[in-house]
């Protein structure tokens, strides 16, 4: 098989606050394969999002360290490169979208403010020159995309003016906006109705399989990795506890814990009795 | 044991010198009839009106019309001297939020017991009697909320809401805050005292799923008004609304079996239609027939 996109491998991180250091991450080791869909799911305090920080440099070092390990992006690795070199990766070849879009949009500033800054940074990172002209079309376009209805009439909005659905589609956009390979997904759409959420999860589904990108989707919830993703990573406790193809692994999981954790979701077909007593007193 | 009848509320909407310039329907002619010992589901989005209604049931808002009648009597007759806060508790969504971080778990559970005379001499052993109810050592009355992860908060939230033997709780979100395993946990801790104790749950979620599991009954609220209600395999497994069959398409869901449960939604432009969308294609084809 030919080099992952993505290898994270044998990541352990460690905290220190006050003087105690706590290991996180023991010993990660996950593949995204160009053009695949991976998720990486676990509970609370399993390592996800530190995961997730490391891939995209986004650990703040201290209180967090790198024990061991590598992050290969496209063969090289991220954690020995020059910043940098790392720096014109981020943001342009990966690039992520959040979880909650009224925290990760700046209030004060309208969204085609926010989308061409990102994309003037990015342009200077390579070495691009692009009118600010050019760039406003970029931001319609990637808008358009998105599946706005009127691109410029949201372009010129603040991000109070629009729905939580609409925000989640430009934070979507704003990922897209350079030439990504890579898009890493932080829970999106937790935030939103469920109706707004199967769009929203509909939407990246379709852009990610259009244009042949590669998805990690970070995610607490196995309905979204199954809805998404034809293979997982499920992590308890900083270690990766198994590993496949999601349709096999939800049939039938061979670790205890991805058991529990696949008994303890509530079905839609439903059939479930909820009580510790069995038979009704 | 709970009856809604015809309830109505509207919210005024301002303008930013505060004159008024509108009315939003928050609640529409709302009527539903909860059993005693029943597990009543309100499904709904936000903005249907699922918190409004609980609030009004609370006595926390007041109707604009209709009424809120507990046992056939109307929540705002005070006449036999029981306060409101006797029939009904609330526990809320986050337990963050709804505990006070400057008191002991002691002290949270304690303050319904003060609210409504509870003897100050018996109170310490009722506060160890309620966290054993819930499953929590005693020696958690002394610690503070910050001290608890979410279950164990939520569990003290249900304590706290049982400490004048309610006979009716609402459950506004119980366990959306909380991690899948802890839920399901705090699931069988909500089953087994409505059991024990002969309680009945309002229970609101948007998590159709979990409801479909827990309640018996399920009403689908839409922009304030109840778009479809009936036991709830009857509403999950044959939706007749347009609303009820798109809310139950869009659940995540697992497995195959449950996949094949979801009703199929037309597409519109290639994306999945939003519940007004949805609603005018129906009307339209009302029209056309």
């Amino acid at each position: 098989m030919s080099f992952p996109l993505l290898r994270v491998e044998n990541l352990s991180v460690s905290f220190t606050t006050y003087g105690r250091t706590v290991p996180v991450l023991h010993g990660v080791s996950l593949d995204v394969p160009a053009r695949s869909q991976v998720a990486l799911v676990g509970e609370s305090g399993s390592g996800k999002t530190v995961t997730m920080k490391a891939i995209m440099g986004l650990l703040r070092q201290p209180p967090a360290r790198i024990t061991s390990g590598a992050i290969y992006y496209d063969g090289a690795d991220l954690l020995t490169m020059p910043e940098k070199e790392r720096l014109k990766l981020r943001g342009t070849a990966m690039s992520m979208v959040f979880q909650d879009p009224m925290s990760s949009l700046n209030p004060v500033f309208t969204i085609a403010d926010q989308m061409a800054t990102i994309l003037k940074y990015a342009d200077r990172r390579l070495g691009r020159t692009r009118s600010s002209r050019d760039r406003m079309q970029r931001v319609y376009d990637t808008l358009a995309q998105v599946r706005m209805r009127d691109p410029e009439r949201v372009a010129r909005a603040y991000p109070i003016e629009l729905s939580g659905g609409m925000r989640q589609r430009v934070l979507i956009a704003m990922a897209l906006l350079s030439e990504t390979d890579l898009l890493i997904a932080d829970e999106p759409g937790t935030a939103l109705d469920v109706t707004t959420q199967a769009q929203i999860l509909k939407l990246l589904k379709d852009l990610v399989e259009a244009r042949g990108l590669a998805l990690l989707m970070i995610t607490h919830n196995l309905g979204v990795v199954r809805e998404t993703c034809n293979s997982v990573y499920v992590m308890q406790k900083g270690v990766i506890v198994e590993k496949g193809e999601t349709a096999a692994i939800f049939e039938a999981p061979a670790h205890d814990y991805t058991r529990s954790l696949i008994d303890a979701v509530p079905r839609l077909t439903g059939g479930r009795r909820f009580g510790t007593a069995g038979v009704p007193a | 044991m709970l009856e809604l009848k015809n309830l109505c509320k509207a919210f005024p909407i301002r303008n930013a010198f505060g004159r008024k310039t509108g009315a939003l329907q928050a609640v529409d002619n709302v009527s539903m009839t909860i059993a005693p010992g029943d597990i009543y589901g309100l499904a709904g989005e936000s903005g249907s009106g699922k918190s409004t209604i609980a609030r009004m049931i609370m006595g926390l808002e007041t109707p604009d019309s209709g009424e809120i009648l507990i046992d056939g009597r109307s929540i705002h007759d005070r006449s036999d001297g029981v306060a409101h806060g006797r029939r009904v508790q609330m526990v809320f969504q986050n337990p963050g939020s709804s505990l006070n971080p400057r008191r002991t778990v002691g002290q949270s559970v304690a303050v319904p017991l003060d609210a409504h005379g509870f003897p100050r001499s018996k109170r310490p052993a009722r506060v160890a009697t309620l966290l054993d109810m819930v499953q929590l050592p005693a020696a958690f009355a002394e610690r503070y909320p910050h001290e608890l992860s979410g279950g164990q908060k939520q569990r003290v939230a249900i304590a706290r809401a049982l400490a004048v033997e309610p006979k009716l709780l609402v459950l506004d979100e119980p366990t959306s805050a909380l991690d899948v395993s802890v839920q399901a946990k705090v699931m069988d801790l909500l089953t087994d005292l409505g059991r024990q104790m002969g309680l009945t749950y309002l229970f609101i979620s948007h998590d159709l799923s979990l409801m479909r599991n827990f309640a018996r009954e399920v009403s689908v609220l839409y922009r304030g008004g109840i778009v479809e209600s009936g036991t709830s395999d009857t509403v999950f497994g044959h939706p007749s609304h347009d609303y009820t069959r798109l809310l139950i398409a869009s659940v995540p869901v697992i497995s195959a079996e449950e996949a094949a449960l979801r009703p199929v939604i037309p597409l519109i432009d290639g994306e999945l239609p939003t519940p007004e969308q949805l609603i005018a294609l129906r009307q339209a084809a009302d029209r056309q027939a």
